[in-house]
């Protein structure tokens, strides 16, 4: 937090969280520690299990797994063996002092151990303690294990996205336990809110296969509404259309690829009409293009030839453009479309470095800094602290 | 409100009835980036009045389907009605002067200001957090946009499905011999929303500490980055750039989704360590191949992924999904459907744990609102009221609200100023 007039005080300085999670809830201890609380992860003697997941970096000091080092390098950690009486007693005595308690163990288990939510709840009666599994603390699924692409797919995020000719895919990168954790943190934090205001915590339920539900947005109201079950559609976007048209959203540039898709409304005329502009310029824009009236156009009726007509006379042009040169000019023109970006792009982006995103940070087991995005809680203007 | 430092866990406001039953929230904006924060805080019991206007309607209203009965219309769009449930609605022109005094006063007497305008309206408007805390000390505002109101594309605007892709997303979502697939719908959108409400109850909190407000600039693609975090540091550490790789994982196999019997019928099944395997093995019957020595281990299994695959899929071709489900689990083997979007709302889990909430809106009719990812057994949500119309909320709002007399409330009517 860099920024003039950013906080003195993070929003959650002083607060204490035991973080007993494993890699589904790692993030939501992460989010805690962002806003400025004492994130203490619990490990099991030897460390994380989760700590060695590949993909590996190295260091001369050792390896470890980037996922773990992207959401656990800025916490503090205690090693304790919860199979041990004496560690548990530890537990307890700490969960005395602490704000929050943030864990992921198959539902029953704590409570097998005498430290669930009964038993802290007992001798912390403030206390916040957030579960986050795969499906939740009970119903039909509780303990069925699961890990992202079930989650992806029970979740229903699956069956939206991936070529028509081939199966559902999930995002190659997890993404069901960043989801869980991302909601959870609202449910961790407005648990702390009304606890502030009644003085008694509470234990919060995150299910992962929920947490997944808000990537479906509103395919599900598609099925609900009109009785259509969208489909995953390559490189097409679906639902925009009342003729049931798909729009090609992605399209092969001479170095990758970029994103762009004809759009109605107000803003998307504008883009279409810079695009063919740039076309024209470039001396490669069609007839049918030229024609097109766009103060008049709307898309959300236009018929599926009409739409496949469109795309063709685009395609080529796009092919001869790097990103670099895509992202330039659809800026310049108003148009709405950015660059299918991949890690380099965005390491080389100069809007992330402007605002501070990357930070370095040393890191024991590897023996050397490694670089994490941070920041994202951002305060401006004046007054922000006292 | 309050402006006073409060002390941690005085019971001053007695029992509430929900947790969030003491905020005051007003929204600017449209479409999902502002009013999903606005969704998150009234589902647990917010106050939230969504400023509206006649002369520029959300783009949710207006052009994006589906809509009641395939008709478009602003009281039929359901992307509307489930961004918007358990809100109040006041429509003001705000290019009226009377129109802007009274957003005044709705901020005036809120807690958290909500926008996703243009980046630069709302203090055109006067109605930014320099202007309006003057008004009102302990007030806090977020603006999400895209990249941020700082560096060099600040203000940049664009549509949630690019900037999926200029997040890193769309480029690690398919198979590594085709282009990338698009994700549904504003994916990165739900990032931002759900760190944009952590965001607000971080600044409550803060506020509560200090007696101060403060502006908080959500970047949506900085939401973003947060989750891609793990791509980040291995390319930042190795200078690989990692990409799609369809459903498969770094280590472990079979970690795939299969067909079943039927027409689009998938499972999802992944084992990932030699235990499971062996009880994988045990639940498909011991088959000959699976008996081969190179399978026994996580790198034999890896290496034999293709083949492996093949054999997955032929055991499960021909059973019904239920049926593969049941046999797997059974053996403890991850395994789950592939949901469509009829299943999501029959999944017993799912259904057991209210994930959808049924409301009845006086136009679209009954229709399911999404409920939170969590639940609060102390302080559960409060889902009840169908998105509200235009201008729904308008009498309610100045006349009991900003306490606006009845004919006052006629004459700014019928000069416009409540278009």
């Amino acid at each position: 937090m860099a920024e003039p007039g950013a906080a003195e005080v993070a929003p959650l300085e002083g607060l204490l969280a035991l973080d007993l999670t494993g890699e589904l809830g790692w993030l939501l201890g992460k989010i805690l520690a962002d806003l400025g609380a004492t994130v203490l992860k619990i490990d099991p003697p030897g460390g994380d299990p989760g700590r060695d997941q590949p993909p590996l970096i190295h260091g001369p000091a050792g390896s470890v797994g980037a996922t773990w080092v992207a959401f656990n390098a800025c916490k503090q950690r205690l090693d304790l063996d919860l199979a041990v009486a004496g560690d548990r007693a530890r537990l307890l005595e700490l969960a005395e002092k602490a704000d929050f308690v943030l864990e992921g163990e198959a539902p029953g288990r704590l409570d097998e151990l005498g430290i669930g939510w009964a038993a802290l709840s007992q001798r912390n009666h403030g206390l916040v303690m957030t579960s986050v599994t795969p499906y939740g603390q009970d119903g039909p699924l509780a303990r069925v294990p699961a890990s992202d692409l079930e989650l992806m797919a029970s979740g229903g995020a699956a069956w939206l996205t991936g070529d028509p000719d081939r199966p559902p895919v999930r995002v190659s990168l997890p993404q069901a336990a960043a989801w869980a954790c991302v909601n959870a943190a609202v449910g961790t934090l407005i648990a702390h809110h009304h606890r502030r205001l009644v003085g008694r915590g509470q234990h919060v339920d995150a299910s992962a296969q929920c947490g997944v539900l808000p990537m479906l947005v509103h395919a599900p109201t598609f099925w609900e509404m009109a009785g259509v079950n969208p489909m995953r559609a390559g490189a097409f976007l679906v639902g925009r259309n009342v003729n049931g048209a798909t729009m090609r959203n992605i399209w092969p540039c001479r170095d990758g690829f970029v994103t762009f898709a004809i759009y109605g409304g107000s803003a998307g005329r504008l883009s279409n009409r810079g695009l063919v502009e740039w076309m024209a310029d470039k001396g490669m824009a069609s007839e049918s293009l030229l024609a097109i009236d766009w103060d008049t156009f709307e898309v959300a009726t236009m018929t599926p030839a009409e739409i496949e007509s469109m795309e063709a006379a685009i395609a080529p042009f796009f092919l001869t453009l790097t990103k670099r040169e895509f992202l330039e000019q659809t800026e310049a023109r108003r148009m709405l479309g950015y660059v299918v970006a991949t890690a380099e792009d965005i390491a080389a982006d100069p809007q992330l470095t402007a605002r501070a995103v990357w930070a370095d940070t040393y890191l024991p087991e590897l023996g050397k800094a490694v670089r994490l995005p941070v920041g994202w809680f951002r305060l401006a203007g004046p007054k922000a602290t006292r | 409100m309050s402006t006073t430092v409060e002390e941690p866990g005085a019971a001053r406001l007695g029992e509430p009835s929900a947790a969030l039953a003491d905020l005051h929230v007003v929204e600017f904006g449209g479409f999902a980036a502002g009013p999903a924060i606005g969704k998150h805080l009234a589902d647990h019991g917010a106050e939230v009045i969504r400023v509206e206007s006649r002369l520029r309607l959300d783009g949710f209203r207006t052009n994006y389907p589906p809509y009641k009965d395939g008709q478009p219309g602003i009281e039929r769009a359901g992307m509307f009605a489930i961004t918007n449930n358990d809100k109040l609605g006041v429509t003001l022109n705000l290019k009226s002067s009377a129109g802007l005094e009274l957003a005044g006063r709705l901020i005036e007497r809120a807690d958290v200001v909500i926008e996703n305008f243009t980046p630069g309206t709302m203090e055109r408007l006067g109605l930014g957090h320099e202007a309006m805390s003057a008004r009102n000390s302990g007030l806090i505002t977020i603006s999400t946009c895209n990249q941020g109101a700082t560096g060099p594309h600040a203000h940049r605007a664009g549509f949630g499905t690019h900037l999926t892709a200029l997040s890193g997303f769309t480029h690690l979502t398919g198979w590594p011999d085709r282009s990338p697939s698009l994700l549904w719908g504003p994916f990165i959108d739900y990032i931002a929303v759900a760190y944009g409400a952590v965001a607000v109850l971080a600044a409550l909190e803060m506020r509560a500490r200090t007696g101060h407000g403060c502006h908080v600039d959500l970047s949506q693609y900085e939401a973003g980055i947060q989750l891609l975090a793990p791509v980040m540091v291995e390319h930042f550490a190795t200078a690989a750039v990692p990409t799609r790789m369809g459903n498969r994982h770094p280590a472990a196999a079979p970690h795939g989704v299969f067909p079943c019997a039927g027409v689009e019928r998938w499972c999802a099944i992944s084992v990932h360590d030699d235990a499971e395997w062996a009880r994988f093995r045990a639940a498909l019957g011991e088959p000959g191949w699976a008996r081969d020595e190179c399978l026994a281990t996580a790198a034999g299994r890896k290496a034999a992924e293709d083949d492996l695959e093949r054999r997955v899929s032929e055991w499960t071709r021909d059973r019904d999904r239920a049926e593969v489900l049941e046999i797997l689990r059974a053996a403890e083997v991850h395994a789950a459907p592939v949901n469509d979007m009829r299943d999501v709302f029959e999944d017993l889990q799912l259904v057991h744990r209210g994930a959808f909430r049924r409301l009845d809106h006086p136009v679209i009719g009954p229709h399911s609102v999404p409920s939170p990812a969590f639940i609060l057994p102390e302080t559960p949500d409060v889902i009840a009221s169908p998105a509200f119309m235009l201008g729904e909320h308008n009498r309610y709002v100045i006349c009991d609200l900003l306490g606006v007399g009845d004919d006052e409330f006629d004459a700014l009517e019928a000069e416009g100023a409540l278009q």
